[in-house]
């Protein structure tokens, strides 16, 4: 049992009151139950206000009370009851909710959290010096077997290491949020085991599949090792237009040697993606290894990638390869390549 | 392993259209109406025939708690109450079914709102499940449309659909506080009786199901109870969505026929466990609250009611939750006893107090900073929870601590001698040292 008290005084606003959309949106809800339990609107009505102002006030416990008619004695046990509203003010560009149940500690939310005490507060619930972030530690969000994961928001990101995690507060503090892709962030689908479903194959429309593994579907976010740069803003920026293929940054293409280097074994290639990289002349770990950031934007702007190279890091993972082959890979980033 | 024909859920991961063209080009929303023009006896007759046991984690069979509700209506209004407030910790099923594969359930709440007589059915979802509320709604909305739901509808039985939501309270999973936070209270359980059948929701007969207990109900129906309990050994039949978390190498959830072994399940869909099977310390076999099975005896443990209660454990909802040797379990264990004193509501002195101290000496123990004759006192305690309270939350948190008694006990005696060779040995050089 949690016991929780409503924020100070000095931090409660005056008044509250739902905007048009959400006024419009409580009077609906309302509606969905029998006439007289009114009352049963409560938790959804708090859970809107909260959406609205980032945090549940005194002065919108009061008014969901009189707008349902309750005594305000039970909306306020209602909101301190329910671990989910935020009765304190939180970051108001993110706040963090890492799992920290058994499932998700097993596999290191606890290098999750070490993240946040590192990058926001050394105290859960307690905003950042500008008030723009906040984190807390939240029992099981269900989705143990993403696990680890965190919620910002309304959406989960699963299957995290610290550095994604390190990767995601900064874009969401860069007030940049929506680059990131919810769900998992390496190489599966939802719920799925890694790397491809080992059911439901039969009568699975392939195209579709294979679409999600070789283009930057919505599901297919960052490779697990991949260390996600900031710059990868600056290719993304530019894939509107179609760089041409003169263009100086264009990286030198080889003759096809006799035994091309397998590239799909880079995170992020697929046997499309492969082909389109055959006809661009590369054939080996070893030319993309050494693309410089003009080469790598004008690849990225040419095949419409939108910073996937970045974010998956090519580079480094064609150098590990070049040097090492697969060895090397296990070496650096800890598993083995595709 | 299941063959893909017999799988109910047939969109799982989301890769398929989720929309209700697409649910009924897999054979979803086909006949509702001729299932619901066979009677409700014939539904509820086949229900209880399938041997479909509830999926929420207690296993109650579906067929007979629809029967419960009364048959003629006394003038208050039946309804159907789906409990999707997914929160045991290694539980994750009901989640893909209503992001990927919404139809299923809502076509459930008609046929199983018809068999017991109601015209409403509330979706009680977690808080957390934005997204998936999101995704739901839309199929609900898109039924609506196409006249499937409300009044009137193309399947001859009024119906509506609701969804309603909690705002992180596990203990809303227990039926009785799910209706009363759907009353907009505080979310703590009623003494039973008087059941919810009688006395549920607004004081009006309710059954309270699970949601994929519900969402199964259209295919078995379709297909027959006798070809759902064609799957597993008798009395723990059917296909059933299973959720394997923790250290395998591939975590995943998946449909599979109840009655594998744990070996057959984790090398077929999880590409093993992590550093072998030798590796393997222990097993949560079914979420959160039921005891912890030593990795030996859960090898060829078979995965259903009756064998998880062969190794003294339980089925729950088939969240398995694997440790290998890294894991400290008495940490492991000190986490989930944590959780059940977050998610204790308050109401009966047992479990409020019960949980807080069990944590403290359980945090105790994970250092080892404790006395060997505490064991058996934790163990007595627990003991005294359990069995002890309005709901089973109290149940659900001695299990896992008489788990870890029962299987590790050495390994707690262990630490509380490496504790206190270690505070004599620096503590007495210190003293000296000063």
């Amino acid at each position: 049992m949690s016991v929780r008290r409503l924020a100070d005084d000095n931090v409660q606003p005056q008044s509250f009151a739902f905007n048009e959309a959400n006024s419009a949106w409580a009077a609906q809800t309302i509606k969905k139950y029998p006439a007289g339990r009114q009352q049963s609107a409560v938790i959804p009505l708090l859970m809107r206000a909260q959406e609205q102002d980032g945090w549940v006030t005194r002065a919108a416990i009061e008014k969901i009370a009189e707008m349902l008619e309750m005594p305000y004695i039970r909306v306020l046990e209602v909101a301190t009851f329910y671990t989910q509203f935020q009765i304190k003010p939180v970051g108001t560009k993110a706040h963090v909710q890492v799992c920290g149940t058994t499932p998700c500690m097993l596999r290191g939310a606890e290098d999750l959290i070490s993240v946040c005490k590192k990058k926001i507060h050394p105290e859960p619930l307690h905003p950042n010096e500008s008030g723009t972030l906040s984190w807390e530690e939240v029992e099981c969000q269900g989705a143990c077997v993403n696990a680890p994961m965190v919620v910002i928001f309304k959406d989960t990101y699963e299957d995290l290491t610290p550095i994604q995690l390190e990767y995601i507060i900064d874009r969401f503090e860069a007030g940049k949020g929506g680059d990131v892709t919810p769900g998992p962030q390496i190489d599966r689908v939802y719920s799925a085991p890694a790397g491809a479903p080992v059911t439901l194959t039969t009568d699975t429309p392939a195209p579709k599949f294979a679409a999600r593994a070789d283009a930057p579907a919505p599901v297919a976010a960052a490779a697990a090792p991949a260390a996600p740069a900031p710059v990868a803003e600056a290719p993304a920026a530019k894939a509107e237009a179609k760089p041409s293929l003169d263009d100086p940054n264009r990286p030198a293409a080889v003759a096809k040697p006799a035994t091309p280097d397998d590239l799909k074994m880079i995170s992020g290639v697929g046997p499309v993606m492969e082909g389109k990289l055959h006809d661009l002349g590369i054939f080996t770990f070893a030319q993309i290894a050494k693309w410089t950031e003009k080469e790598i934007a004008w690849v990225d702007g040419y095949l419409a990638f939108r910073g996937r190279i970045v974010r998956d890091d090519w580079i480094k993972q064609a150098d590990a390869l070049a040097r090492g082959g697969e060895e090397e890979y296990v070496r650096v980033f800890g598993k083995k390549p595709r | 392993m299941l063959k893909d024909e017999d799988r109910i859920f047939t969109n799982l991961y989301g890769l398929k259209d989720k929309s209700l063209k697409g649910a009924m080009s897999r054979g979803h929303w086909d006949g509702t109406k001729q299932i619901i023009e066979k009677g409700r006896d014939w539904i509820i007759e086949e229900m209880k025939a399938s041997g479909l046991r509830g999926r929420g984690g207690a296993g109650f069979p579906t067929g007979l708690k629809w029967s419960f509700m009364p048959k003629q209506s006394d003038g208050r209004p039946h309804y159907l109450v789906v409990n999707a407030d997914e929160s045991e910790p290694g539980t994750c099923k009901d989640r893909d079914i209503m992001r990927h594969d919404p139809h299923t359930l809502i076509e459930g709440c008609v046929i199983a709102g018809f068999a017991m007589g109601a015209n409403t059915a509330y979706i009680y979802l977690r808080g957390e499940y934005m997204r998936e509320r999101e995704a739901l709604q839309a199929a609900v909305d898109e039924c609506y449309d196409a006249g499937l739901l409300g009044r009137n509808n193309k399947n001859g039985w009024d119906f509506d659909v609701y969804l309603h939501h909690g705002a992180g309270a596990y203990i809303c999973g227990e039926e009785t506080a799910l209706l009363e936070s759907l009353e907009g209270k505080k979310g703590q359980p009623r003494l039973k009786p008087p059941f919810p059948a009688n006395m549920g929701l607004y004081g009006c007969p309710t059954t309270v199901n699970n949601v994929e207990s519900i969402a199964v109900a259209p295919t078995i129906l379709r297909r027959g109870g006798a070809w759902f309990s064609s799957f597993g050994r008798p009395n723990n039949v059917g296909t059933k969505l299973f959720m394997v978390s923790g250290h395998v190498n591939k975590p995943c959830t998946f449909e599979e026929a109840m009655g594998l072994s744990f070996r057959e399940i984790i090398e077929t869909h999880c590409g093993g466990i992590r550093g072998g099977w030798d590796n393997l310390l222990a097993v949560i076999p079914g979420g959160a609250s039921c005891p912890v099975v030593k990795g030996e005896d859960m090898k060829d443990a078979i995965m259903d009611f009756d064998g998880m209660r062969e190794v003294k454990s339980s089925f729950g909802t088939g969240g398995m939750i694997v440790m290998d040797k890294s894991t400290d379990i008495i940490k492991a264990i000190w986490r989930i006893a944590a959780f059940f004193k977050h998610e204790s509501c308050g109401q009966c002195t047992p479990c409020r107090e019960g949980t807080g101290w069990m944590m403290r000496v359980l945090e105790r123990m994970v250092k080892g900073n404790a006395q060997k004759r505490e064991i058996d006192m934790l163990f007595e305690v627990s003991k005294q929870i359990e069995g002890h309270t309005i709901c089973a939350l109290g149940d659900a948190a001695a299990w896992p601590i008489q788990g870890l008694i029962r299987n590790f006990r050495p390994e707690i005696e262990q630490r509380i001698d490496q504790y206190t060779r270690n505070a004599i040995a620096h503590g007495v050089v210190m003293e000296a040292a000063e």
